[in-house]
């Protein structure tokens, strides 16, 4: 048996610029500001830095291939940097490289920065790209993100017995809070409370899905520093310790896609990867035990499968939970106190290691008073890329001693 | 005996009142008004000669193992392509064999009967199956008699050397390089010369001749026939060639130009297979095409008739109907008016040939594999067997999916994606038999759709890539025949 990676590794610093549409700003400025930040709360410098890992997915038109870009941005002296791509899992991706750097024992201080710009497309949602390779391009639908996971909205419906405009109403709630906790964030991309009459009135993007249940396109960066326990210790006697608990990935077998077993009505991966990530951090009731949650609200109904597919809602559930406020910054498991892709936005490379960056600053109660999570003990993260029927998910768990 | 082993027909959904193009147009040119009878059968935005020529050959190929097609033949004037033979794309959608004969006819409107003809001779000189699949999509200009007139359909026929439910019994041709209508190699639009000498001098000579002439040959008379089939838009010339052969009025077939207009290489083809909806044992057909000359066959019905008067042909296409309501959304399906789809809808797509090539079973026939092992049905085909609990290696026999049908999974209709007919809706589908696949659905609206409805497979364009003038083909899922409201 594994031993896992629980314990083993500790964050010494993060950074995360202000998401939105940056104009003024290229990759090689997001990379920077993002880094400077990370820096700066570690208290190390660039120099100190071992090995760094790019999680970036879809935008080459700033960045190109590789990560000979980031490193002639950022001018890291001759250190290995790899790029990683995993679609919305890259920015987890890269942290997973530099978090198992230095539970190898390989290094003792590694960076994971992500970023990604999407606003140089010249069009509204994610570029358009043979994701899939070019044979889906042949056979497939020109299909669009919203539109793949729109689906999981008339498959959960009619899985359910529940009546589309019931299941809207709980994704509309799942939307309503996101932007409740978004306004309240200075570094988000949208800033703006919205009501339930706005949300369910807006023009449909992909049915079921409105506007409002779609998440924000955009550019930002964001970055770790992570490092042994002994290394922190060294760095920052006395100061309280985020610890990575739990890091795992799942990736479709290909059975959602081809084979006629699953459901439709979740994800196959998330199931998988929160199982293992619960038992490596030693969680039994996830439901009691975890403080907090950002997971991956590409879309509102994502948000809502995904409560169910974590195990922290019941299967059929996770409506009933979403409307009682269980999820909601003030509920028993406030669920993207950030504001969430929805909101902060998701510049696909940066997301995962944006929201860490929430995680880690409310572990060590960094917030103000009226967007802080009370008394948490563990946080997870969850990112899901690809389609319904063919992803890639990351689950993360992080503890503070 | 050698003759015909089935038939099918093809209208596609849409149907534009020709009022709504006299209303349109009607200001540019008034007299347009003297065709604005009925309706006009419209290719949908994914539709050309080609999909409609396999959707016409799936609705002939009802119950009949594609193993045993010895040839495929495409006729139309609108074909996509000038080099790469059509018809191949129409026969591998089909899912026959890769030892056949194929051939494109074209460059008449009587092509749909040239290639029935070759089909007979072939069947005749080497025995087996062959198929003429025949449609067009023609185009006339904005405000022309041609915009009215002209309707988009398919029609097929299998020609057989045994069970043939109508015998051939005999032909006779005329060619004629009369210009009556006239496209160039670069032109889009049909150009004709003056009315009144098509009718008089085109269609009121012309197939009285080649009546004529085939009753010479075999010592018949016009009267003798129970069905006498041709193409003819000119009411007036219709009676006079009624009159000149000395026909009655209710043995001749109804033209379809008030349901479907002319559809081209395919109308005769398509008014005989709306005959042989109805006909009976012993019945004699005489079928005759128009253009640059004709081609008269005469065929005899046999009891097999029966047997095949199950639902294909014509009549449940003209009953599955929707209205476009709208002149402008004609003009954009058909490329005739430049649309603004977004920078989206920009992206460059490639044809990658050297993949296309090894992948094209499953992109033209949609065949996927099945399992020997555990049995399980898989799209597209794998080579590690999909089942979880099998993963065989290098298990596996090809099935043709396309002719399977199979239930809505999931769905979506996407605003997002760059479309001329928003929403694109798809989603995944459950094969019948086992399976399943993500796909495009067409030729119905998101609320028509619900999860676990039957669906059957048509062959659509999948894109067009205007940069190298590249239509490329693949299978979309429509609610089956009477699902859709």
């Amino acid at each position: 048996m594994a031993e896992g990676i629980r314990d083993k590794v500790v964050i010494l610093g993060m950074g995360c610029t202000r998401f939105g549409e940056r104009w003024d700003a290229g990759s090689d400025d997001l990379l920077i500001e993002a880094l400077t930040e990370a820096l700066q709360d570690a208290g190390i410098e660039k120099k100190d830095i071992q090995a760094a890992w790019l999680g970036i997915h879809i935008d080459e038109i700033n960045i190109g291939k590789g990560a000979t870009y980031a490193s002639g941005a950022l001018h890291t002296p001759f250190i290995p940097f790899t790029r990683v791509d995993n679609f919305c899992a890259s920015g987890t991706e890269a942290f997973r490289g530099a978090t198992y750097a230095v539970a190898s024992g390989a290094c003792e201080i590694a960076l994971a920065i992500g970023v990604e710009k999407l606003k140089d497309t010249g069009y509204g949602g994610l570029p358009d790209s043979p994701a899939f390779g070019q044979e889906a391009v042949m056979i497939g639908p020109n299909a669009t993100a919203p539109g793949m996971f729109a689906q999981l909205a008339t498959a959960y419906a009619a899985k359910h017995k529940i009546p589309m405009d019931k299941l809207k109403e709980a994704i509309t709630h799942v939307s309503w809070k996101s932007h409740q906790n978004g306004a309240k964030n200075p570094r988000a991309h949208l800033r703006r409370a919205v009501t339930k009459e706005q949300i369910m009135g807006a023009p449909m993007v992909a049915y079921p899905l409105g506007l409002f249940d779609c998440c924000g396109v955009s550019d930002g960066s964001a970055a770790a520093v992570v490092c042994t326990p002994e290394v922190f210790k060294k760095l920052k006697p006395n100061e309280p310790m985020v610890k990575v608990k739990a890091l795992q990935i799942s990736v479709s077998s290909g059975e959602e896609a081809m084979f006629t077993r699953w459901d439709g009505a979740g994800i196959i991966t998330t199931q998988t990867a929160s199982r293992k990530a619960y038992q490596e951090a030693g969680i039994k009731d996830p439901r009691k035990e975890i403080s907090m949650m950002e997971v991956h609200d590409c879309f509102s109904i994502t948000e809502l499968v995904t409560m169910e597919d974590l195990g922290i809602s019941p299967p059929g559930k996770a409506p009933e939970d979403i409307l009682n406020g269980f999820f909601d910054l003030d509920g028993q498991i406030p669920c993207q106190p950030d504001g969430g892709l929805k909101c902060f936005g998701h510049p696909i490379g940066a997301s995962g290691i944006r929201m860490i960056y929430e995680i880690y600053n409310q572990l060590l109660g960094r917030w103000p008073e009226d967007r802080a999570v009370k008394n948490p003990k563990f946080g997870l993260t969850h990112n899901l890329g690809g389609v319904p029927t063919q992803n890639v998910c990351s689950v993360a768990i992080f503890g503070i001693d | 005996m050698v003759g015909i082993g089935s038939f099918g027909g093809y209208v596609p959904r849409y149907r534009l009142n020709r009022m709504i193009i006299f209303g349109s147009m009607g200001w540019l040119n008034p007299v347009i008004i003297t065709n604005a009878r009925g309706e006009k059968a419209v290719a949908n935005f994914d539709e050309d000669s080609i999909t409609m020529a396999v959707a016409a050959g799936m609705d002939c190929l009802r119950g009949v193992d594609r193993q045993g097609i010895d040839a495929v033949y495409f006729a139309t004037t609108t074909a996509p392509y000038r080099e790469r033979q059509n018809a191949n794309i129409v026969a591998g959608a089909l899912g026959a064999r890769d030892e056949i004969r194929s051939a494109d006819f074209t460059g008449s409107l009587k092509s749909g009967t040239s290639a029935l003809l070759s089909a007979l001779e072939f069947v005749g000189c080497n025995g087996g199956k062959a198929v003429v699949c025949a449609a067009d999509c023609r185009l006339g200009k904005m405000a022309s008699t041609q915009e009215m007139v002209f309707g988009d359909a398919g029609a097929a026929v299998m020609v057989s050397d045994s069970e043939v439910i109508a015998e051939y019994k005999g032909s006779f041709s005329v060619s004629h390089d009369f210009v009556d209508h006239l496209r160039g190699a670069n032109t889009k639009y049909d150009r004709m010369w003056e009315e009144r000498w098509i009718r008089d001098v085109g269609y009121q000579q012309f197939i009285p001749q080649a009546v004529q002439g085939l009753c010479a040959k075999y010592g018949m008379s016009p009267a003798d026939f129970d069905r006498i089939i041709y193409p003819c838009y000119y009411g007036g010339a219709r009676k006079n060639i009624n009159k000149a052969l000395q026909v009655e009025q209710e043995k001749v077939q109804d033209d379809m130009l008030a349901t479907v207009g002319d559809s081209g290489s395919a109308h005769p083809l398509l008014m005989l297979a709306a005959a042989l909806e109805t006909a009976k044992p012993g019945e004699k057909i005489l079928l005759v095409s128009y253009g640059s000359g004709c081609d008269a066959l005469w065929f005899e019905v046999t009891e097999n008739i029966t047997k095949m008067q199950d639902g294909r042909g014509v009549s449940r296409w003209l009953a599955r109907r929707a209205d476009l309501d709208n002149y402008q959304k004609y003009l954009v399906w058909r490329g005739m008016a430049p649309a603004e789809t977004g920078i989206r809808g920009e992206t460059d797509k490639e044809t990658r040939w050297s993949l296309v090539w090894r992948e094209h079973k499953a992109i033209l026939g949609l065949w996927g594999s099945k399992c020997r092992k555990c049995g399980t049905q898989q799209y597209p085909p794998q080579r590690i067997c999909i089942n979880p609990d099998c993963q065989a290696l290098d298990e596996m026999d090809p099935v043709y999916l396309a002719d399977k049908g199979g239930t809505v999974f999931t769905y979506t209709g996407d605003m997002l994606a760059a479309s001329v007919n928003p929403p694109a809706i798809y989603g995944n589908v459950n094969f019948n038999g086992g399976g399943r696949t993500l796909m495009d659905f067409t030729d119905c609206t998101v609320e028509d759709l619900s999860v676990g409805m039957p669906v059957e497979f048509s062959f659509r364009i999948k894109f067009y890539d205007p940069k190298r003038d590249i239509t490329n083909y693949f299978w979309k899922a429509v609610p089956a025949v009477g699902e859709v409201k």
